[in-house]
């Protein structure tokens, strides 16, 4: 083989190699975004549908939206689910953040165990556990209620968050606290305005984690919620096509756009953060 | 970090000083009286009082707990056995708190003795002084006892419920207040195994359990490195825009794609069989693809479910790759070069065991998450079609058989809870061999 030769045959190898990479992420684009697209032209199609497919027909149309609010319970289910995931993100935050914080300043009695038992406990499938929480919840006054669901929700987050969190604060130089500390602040300075500040991302992040939950958490709110007005947005959206006879399809994709659009927008706002955040765990192991 | 230089560096304490240790230890058998002897009298009562405390929580409400725990009541309509049950529990969980604060409490009395042998000028005898010290060495367990208080009733306490329920009868038979519920041993258990409806449900779901776990997650590791590795050429253009979509089924909450599928693969109206199958048989020549039953045939429901959470769960891996990838020095791959190595060789070679040694811990937590993975069973065909016996569909994992036991129409909430034990024991043993030997876990000593 001559030179110029081989320096053809490199050529034309790396042109294979590109035509096989932009046609491998052309296919894999497509099949990402088909079924999304699907949904996202189904909500403003007003077509009498019978078929749950990409098609750009139309008539276009809002009606869906309407029908939405004034039909059905979302309205409600949406309000329920923001109320449920809100309060579920302020008060897990604050339970993570403290606790982690213990965890990589501070050398007490029973840290090490109680780290492996924060690592068992979050393998745990607590939601399985569904006949304890019923009989707790009747105990209480609980069941049908939000309050309890939400207790639950943030309970089922602190294990494994409280780790990330405290591996997170492990990055910040322990130095500052110290210096801090030279410098005449108490405990509760140096975390709130030494420590805390340098966390903002970290905290972001769990908090989008913890509001996302309950948008998606499935199991327990279908089993503890049992009025129709008192459902989450997931429970409730799949009452409309559960039904094999009756299928809201279309009411089925106005309502899901209303939920993934502003979550989609979320992620990506803080999808920096949590990337950085996820693969510095993952060189730490 | 002060308390530990002492423990550690040995002291000779004079024959006197032993005594007065072993007697402070020995007075703290009863909660108080060894920190009177230490002279921290404040404390002493604080003890003291605790100690009060616990013996009038047991007259008022734990010995009639502990007695209707055992008995889980005697008179049908009268007694609750669930309340019976939960409150004892409860008890249970209060007896083991006072157990550490006893433990504690000696110790506490053993280790101010020895500092007063040491110099008695350690020791801090004046409420103020206590009161500083208690903030100081309380501090860390201040931050973590919301963290704690809420994973009690919500983890802890429910677990517990749950293992004890496997040991009764309660199913639909035994249904409180109108019936009683009695413990009964070992005998959920050994039904799972030898009762012939049971186990050929629970061998039938725990294999397609197996098979989804290994299916789907694997399925979802190799594309999202595959993903990683090919987005991470140098040469691509538009690297931000594919970024963007590739990490679409991420961002798009999981139970809204999943119903989205769900509708796709009805084999009626769904796009799979009205567009999809159409389009790649006009595609491909001499190849005819027909519809196929998505939903309602077994094997084609099972294809689908692990083929979406393919699609779901590769951007995650793909993610973490990527940042794994960027961390492998360049030098590595120049060094295989020189040596005549192809691309599949330095694939093989380097980015594979390099992935593998940072990311396995991870690889496996997704393996046990999708082992519970309820929303991609449940949300696709509510587990079905068909049936295995005792509640179970044909697609139903373990974890979304739970929820049929305990919701269907004949409830076998004890044979539920004994399912959950069971997966808890699975997840738990895979992921503490794991952990136990990746390095997060290692730098923690």
């Amino acid at each position: 083989m001559t030179k110029k030769n081989r320096r053809k045959s490199q050529k034309n190898k790396r042109r294979l190699t590109r035509f096989f990479t932009y046609l491998y992420l052309t296919i894999l684009s497509v099949i990402v975004i088909y079924p999304l697209l699907i949904t996202l032209t189904t909500a403003f199609q007003s077509r009498n549908i019978m078929a749950f497919d990409l098609s750009f027909a139309g008539p276009w149309t809002l009606d869906n939206f309407t029908r939405l609010f004034t039909e059905t319970f979302y309205g409600n289910w949406y309000l329920n689910t923001l109320k449920v995931a809100t309060t579920t993100m302020v008060i897990q935050v604050a339970a993570i953040t403290l606790a982690g914080y213990a965890y990589s300043r501070y050398r007490f009695t029973g840290r090490k165990q109680s780290l492996i038992f924060f690592l068992v406990v979050q393998m745990v499938p607590t939601i399985a556990a569904l006949t304890a929480f019923y009989v707790m919840g009747l105990l209480v006054g609980g069941l049908d209620q939000h309050w309890f669901l939400t207790f639950i929700y943030i309970g089922g987050g602190i294990p494994m968050n409280t780790w990330l969190m405290k591996g997170y604060f492990d990055t910040v130089p322990i130095e500052l606290d110290e210096s801090a500390r030279l410098d005449g602040a108490g405990h509760l300075r140096t975390f709130w305005q030494i420590v805390l500040p340098l966390v903002r991302p970290m905290i972001a992040v769990q908090a989008l984690w913890a509001f996302m939950a309950p948008f998606g958490e499935f199991m327990l709110a279908r089993f503890l919620l049992r009025s129709p007005a008192n459902y989450l947005v997931a429970v409730g959206l799949q009452t409309f096509i559960n039904n094999p006879r009756e299928q809201k399809v279309a009411l089925f994709a106005a309502g899901a756009l209303l939920i993934a659009l502003p979550i989609s927008l979320m992620f990506f706002y803080l999808q920096k953060h949590f990337v950085s955040g996820l693969t510095a765990g993952g060189t730490k192991g | 970090m002060d308390d530990t230089a002492t423990e550690n560096t040995k002291v000779e304490y004079s024959a006197a000083d032993k005594k007065r240790i072993k007697k402070a230890t020995w007075l703290s058998v009863i909660p108080g009286f060894g920190q009177f002897y230490n002279q921290q009298t404040l404390k002493g009562i604080l003890f003291l009082g605790l100690l009060l405390l616990f013996f009038i929580e047991m007259v008022v409400f734990g010995a009639g707990a502990i007695e209707g725990f055992i008995t889980l009541g005697t008179t049908p309509r009268e007694d609750h056995s669930l309340f019976l049950l939960i409150e004892g529990v409860l008890q249970l969980l209060i007896m083991v708190v006072f157990l550490i604060f006893y433990g504690a409490q000696i110790l506490d009395a053993n280790k101010v003795a020895k500092l007063n042998a040491l110099n008695p000028k350690n020791v801090n005898h004046s409420a103020k002084e206590i009161i500083k010290n208690v903030f100081d060495g309380g501090f860390p367990y201040l931050l973590t006892v919301p963290a704690y208080l809420i994973m009690l009733f919500t983890i802890i306490f429910p677990v517990v419920v749950t293992l004890f329920l496997a040991f009764t009868n309660y199913n639909f038979y035994h249904i409180p207040p109108a019936t009683l519920i009695d413990w009964t041993g070992l005998e959920t258990f050994t039904s799972i195994f030898t009762l012939s409806t049971y186990r050929d449900t629970f061998v039938s779901v725990l294999s397609w359990t197996v098979i989804w776990t290994v299916m789907a997650t694997t399925l979802q590791l190799i594309i999202g490195i595959f993903t990683a590795v090919v987005m991470n050429q140098s040469f691509i253009r538009g690297k931000r825009f594919f970024g963007v979509i590739l990490l679409l089924p991420w961002a798009v909450p999981a139970f809204i794609s999943i119903l989205t599928f769900s509708n796709m693969f009805n084999p009626s109206i769904g796009a799979i069989n009205e567009q999809v199958i159409p389009f790649l048989n006009s595609l491909i020549p001499f190849v005819k693809i027909p519809a196929l039953a998505w939903k309602t045939n077994p094997f084609w429901t099972k294809v689908a479910i692990i083929l979406i959470q393919g699609w779901l769960g590769y951007p995650y891996i793909y993610v973490l790759v990527t940042g794994i990838l960027q961390s492998i020095p360049n030098d590595w791959y120049e060094a295989a070069s020189i040596d005549g190595g192809t691309a599949i060789q330095k694939f093989r070679y380097i980015t594979l065991p390099h992935i593998f040694a940072v990311a396995a811990p991870i690889f496996v937590t997704q393996y046990t998450g999708n082992f519970n993975n309820f929303n991609m069973i449940y949300l696709f065909n509510e587990g079905g079609p068909g049936s295995v016996g005792s509640g179970a569909g044909s697609t139903d994992i373990l974890i979304s058989w739970i929820y049929k036991l305990t919701t269907g129409q004949s409830p076998q909430y004890n044979v539920a809870a004994a399912v959950t034990i069971f997966i808890s024991i699975v997840v738990i043993t895979i992921s503490m061999f794991v952990f136990s030997r990746s390095r997060a876990f290692q730098m923690e000593d």
